[in-house]
């Protein structure tokens, strides 16, 4: 752990609060990433700010990199684990009515019961999942 | 179309944050999760970061009107119950985040990366979620 990466990683989570409370300001919208998607795909023809703001998230990088904030040059884990998590994180987020951002962020901020539940629970299945990947199997 | 270009800016400033906060590296995220081992607090400080600016913005301004700047309603969740498919749904999310060390945000903003595997896990996150929605209509 690095202490002088804290004070980056508490910036860009400032820019990721303020993206998610100007869509709130603006657009009236929780910031919900998986609900966004899903209703993108799901919910035509009222869905053109859900495809505005996803192609935000897409483009975002290409700004930063002017910066000197680059996105990983590699994903790990094989094309089968990308599969089982990509499907694992796609029925999850829609049963459990959201994710990362529209629980752990916006949900935690409204001070939500279901989404400190939530959070609670994705973070406690993470960490039993990393610790039986890394240490256990 | 002004809801179009705030959309757009919003997800512009999410994405950078996701950049510049590390939150796009899949292997900081594992690291974080990993609290038994080499433990990485880093991400904790994103959440931090990101709930300094939410959290008082919603309570001192959007919860009091419920409205949004333009005076159109904010559409916030309804729902209260803590029920089987919050708890069930939240579990099976996180195994995935667990085994890939990504969500939907950062999993997005790594499509501009082009690595195979980031579109891999994208098709099937759609595939997952729009298959949920279709029998859970049902």
């Amino acid at each position: 752990m690095q202490v002088s990466e804290w004070g980056q990683a508490f910036a860009g989570g400032m820019l990721i609060g303020l993206g998610a409370i100007m869509l709130m300001l603006f657009n009236g919208r929780i910031a919900g990433i998986s609900g966004i998607a899903a209703n993108a795909f799901t919910a035509p023809g009222q869905s053109s700010w859900r495809w505005a703001f996803l192609v935000g998230l897409v483009i975002a990088p290409l700004l930063t990199r002017q910066f000197g904030f680059s996105l990983p040059a590699q994903i790990p884990g094989t094309l089968w684990l990308m599969a089982a998590a990509g499907l694992l994180v796609g029925i999850g987020t829609q049963l459990g009515s959201g994710c990362t951002s529209g629980h752990g962020i916006c949900g935690l901020a409204r001070f939500s019961p279901r989404s400190l539940l939530a959070t609670l629970v994705f973070m406690g299945s993470g960490i039993v999942t990393v610790t039986l990947a890394r240490h256990l199997l | 179309m002004q809801q179009f270009i705030s959309a757009l800016i919003a997800g512009v400033l999410f994405g950078a944050g996701l950049t510049v906060s590390m939150m796009t590296d899949p292997v900081r995220v594992l690291d974080f999760l990993d609290v038994t081992g080499a433990w990485d607090p880093t991400l904790a400080f994103v959440m931090a970061g990101a709930l300094a600016i939410y959290m008082p913005i919603y309570h001192f301004y959007v919860k009091p009107r419920a409205r949004t700047v333009f005076g159109e309603p904010c559409q916030l969740p309804a729902a209260t119950a803590l029920d089987t498919p919050l708890v069930s749904g939240a579990g099976l999310f996180g195994i995935g985040w667990g085994l890939s060390g990504i969500c939907p945000g950062p999993g997005i903003t790594n499509l501009t990366g082009g690595d195979p595997a980031i579109f891999m896990f994208i098709g099937c996150m759609l595939l997952g979620m729009i298959t949920t929605r279709t029998l859970r209509k049902t």
